[in-house]
């Protein structure tokens, strides 16, 4: 469900080509003012590339792409003043403290920040008393904490992190998460968020894009995407012959997907399953245990394993 | 937002260590220049006058600072080029190899007004290398050696400048030394939108430096024609003004082929790096 109806991102049939290869073929989302936004792909898929596009880091080939309601080629400045950007490493001078490295990048926002909005926003992403301190003893972790701060220094509108929790331990990983959290529901920001990975995006977003081999598959709202009525539902069955006739009689004959040696795949909603489980058990099929994937889950894992 | 750019140039150039490289090595060679003079500097010289001594007497403070000055211009022109490089080659290029690249072109100021922060941040260490180097060639010489006339040996001959004369003549030379070496710093800085590594544009220009002077050296009819094309060719042109009478014609042209390469070099180098993909 999106939040609002004012876009705030509109790209449109994106494509990039370096020489022979094409990185970026079809991709097309929207982003709702609001909006946490999952920008999902496997590795390789062309996220990184449309992100950069949509920073201007990297000309398109052709295709839209309007921020804010503009043009982003003939709106560069106005646009990036209304951004706040991590992407891919959070890559800061090394030889500069983190309070300095901040400072730095405020400079260069559009707006006016304080010494004590710097202090406060350090102390917001938890790096509270190493300020002073070189980048250069920093861990990952740290240094992606600092770049959410430097994305936060000018109180932008959008906020774009790509694979915010790439490298982070289980624990380092769960704060990057809190802390969009916090942005999502203290600050009311909107968030566009990069991953590979499908659980982190159902934990925070609340629309998303999955994105393949340079082109967008589907979109919408993550709960009605993942939660959708269909699922993919594998009942281990001692007569899968039987198993096949009792769903021809029950004239459900077109929601079997697949049939295997000791499964049946079933294309059916949640409510279905006791269904199916009390005709299989009351015709003396024996039923050894039932597995239910939500069928974009399934879709996804497939993609990532490919 | 330009200035504040270019201040942010400032802090990363004053920041780096590299940038202290230059400023250590030049003190270093400099002391060595003015304690080798301090200690042979008279069989040096006398080296250099004796040809001249059975038909010239020589009287007064011949070894002075002045002379001291332009010897050290002499003979650091040629080596400062890679000192400046270090960190002009490095300006775009070392962005891209740490990654900021990315961070800095994400903010609301355009990559032209980024290029010329860069630009200017470099062209103003460029100066203070240079001032360095004549404060401690020229300062220093005189509070070491004292001051005097300067005696030049050319291709014509022995050219006596009156100390009186030479404040200029010092002034002029080391500004058109100073645009020689902004030339260094916008080739190598235009490389530098080329590159990803540091490196690479630092080694490019001293190869392109080492290839122009081979071939500026050569006396071959056919590279001949060249020649006077050639920036380092215009590199010496500094030398001009402790002629006499002064070679005005050859000065605005060696001036005006500098001028030339540079606006040619920043017109490549901000076509490149508005046209660059960012993929670091």
């Amino acid at each position: 469900m999106q939040n609002s109806s004012e876009k705030i991102v509109e790209i449109k049939h994106l494509k990039k080509d370096f020489g022979k290869f094409h990185a970026v073929t079809d991709v097309s989302f929207d982003v709702y003012r609001g909006d946490v936004f999952g920008f999902l792909g496997p590795n390789g898929a062309g996220k990184s590339t449309t992100i950069r596009t949509m920073l201007s880091l990297i000309r398109p080939t052709s295709g839209d792409i309007k921020l804010f309601g503009k043009d982003l080629q003939s709106n560069r400045n106005y646009i990036l003043g209304k951004i706040g950007c991590i992407v891919e490493k959070p890559d800061f001078y090394k030889y500069l403290s983190a309070e300095k490295n901040i400072e730095l990048f405020a400079r260069l926002s559009g707006v006016n920040v304080t010494k004590s909005k710097i202090h406060e926003i350090i102390d917001f992403v938890g790096l509270k008393g190493r300020e002073k301190d070189k980048l250069s003893g920093f861990s990952h972790g740290m240094k992606q904490r600092l770049g959410i701060a430097q994305t936060l220094i000018h109180n932008p509108e959008l906020i774009i992190l790509d694979e915010p929790t790439t490298g982070l331990d289980p624990q380092g990983i769960i704060d990057i998460r809190n802390l969009i959290l916090q942005l999502k529901n203290e600050q009311n920001k909107t968030i566009l968020l990069s991953s590979h990975i499908l659980s982190e995006i159902e934990l925070i977003a609340n629309r998303m894009v999955i994105i393949n081999k340079g082109k967008s598959i589907v979109q919408g709202s993550v709960s009605e995407l993942l939660n959708a009525q269909e699922l993919i539902v594998s009942f281990s069955v001692d007569n899968i012959d039987k198993a096949k006739i009792l769903l021809e009689q029950a004239s459900m004959k077109e929601v079997i997907d697949k049939v295997e040696e000791t499964n049946i795949l079933l294309h059916i909603s949640q409510e279905k399953i006791p269904v199916v489980n009390k005709l299989f058990c009351d015709n003396d099929v024996n039923v050894f245990s039932i597995e239910a994937k939500r069928k974009l889950e399934d879709y996804f894992l497939k993609l990532i394993k490919a | 937002m330009f200035w504040k750019s270019t201040y942010n140039e400032f802090v990363k150039i004053a920041a780096k260590p590299r940038s202290y490289i230059g400023i250590g090595a030049i003190t270093i060679i400099i002391v060595i220049i003015l304690f080798a003079m301090k200690s042979d500097g008279l069989s040096f010289i006398s080296f250099v006058t004796a040809p001249f001594e059975q038909s010239l007497a020589f009287e007064g403070n011949i070894l002075n600072g002045n002379l001291i000055a332009f010897i050290i211009l002499q003979m650091l022109i040629i080596h400062v080029p890679l000192l400046i490089a270090l960190v002009t080659g490095d300006l775009v290029s070392g962005e891209g190899a740490m990654g900021t690249i990315r961070l800095l072109l994400t903010k609301p100021i355009s990559r032209t007004s980024i290029l010329f922060s860069k630009y200017l941040a470099g062209c103003a260490y460029t100066f203070v290398i240079l001032l360095w180097m004549a404060f401690l060639a020229l300062i220093v010489g005189k509070w070491i050696f004292g001051a005097g006339d300067l005696m030049v040996l050319n291709s014509d001959g022995l050219i006596v400048i009156q100390q009186k004369d030479l404040g200029w003549r010092f002034l002029c030379g080391f500004g058109v030394a100073y645009l020689s070496m902004v030339m260094i710093s916008t080739l190598s800085l235009t490389l530098s939108c080329f590159s990803e590594n540091s490196i690479g544009p630092i080694v490019t220009t001293m190869s392109i430096i080492l290839l122009f002077t081979i071939i500026g050296a050569l006396d071959v009819p056919s590279l001949n024609k060249i020649q006077p094309f050639l920036f380092t060719t215009h590199m010496v042109s500094w030398r001009n003004f402790f002629e006499d009478p002064l070679p005005t014609k050859k000065i605005i042209e060696s001036v005006s082929i500098l001028l030339i390469h540079i606006v040619g070099l920043l017109s490549i180098a901000v076509y490149k790096f508005n046209r660059k993909d960012i993929l670091s």
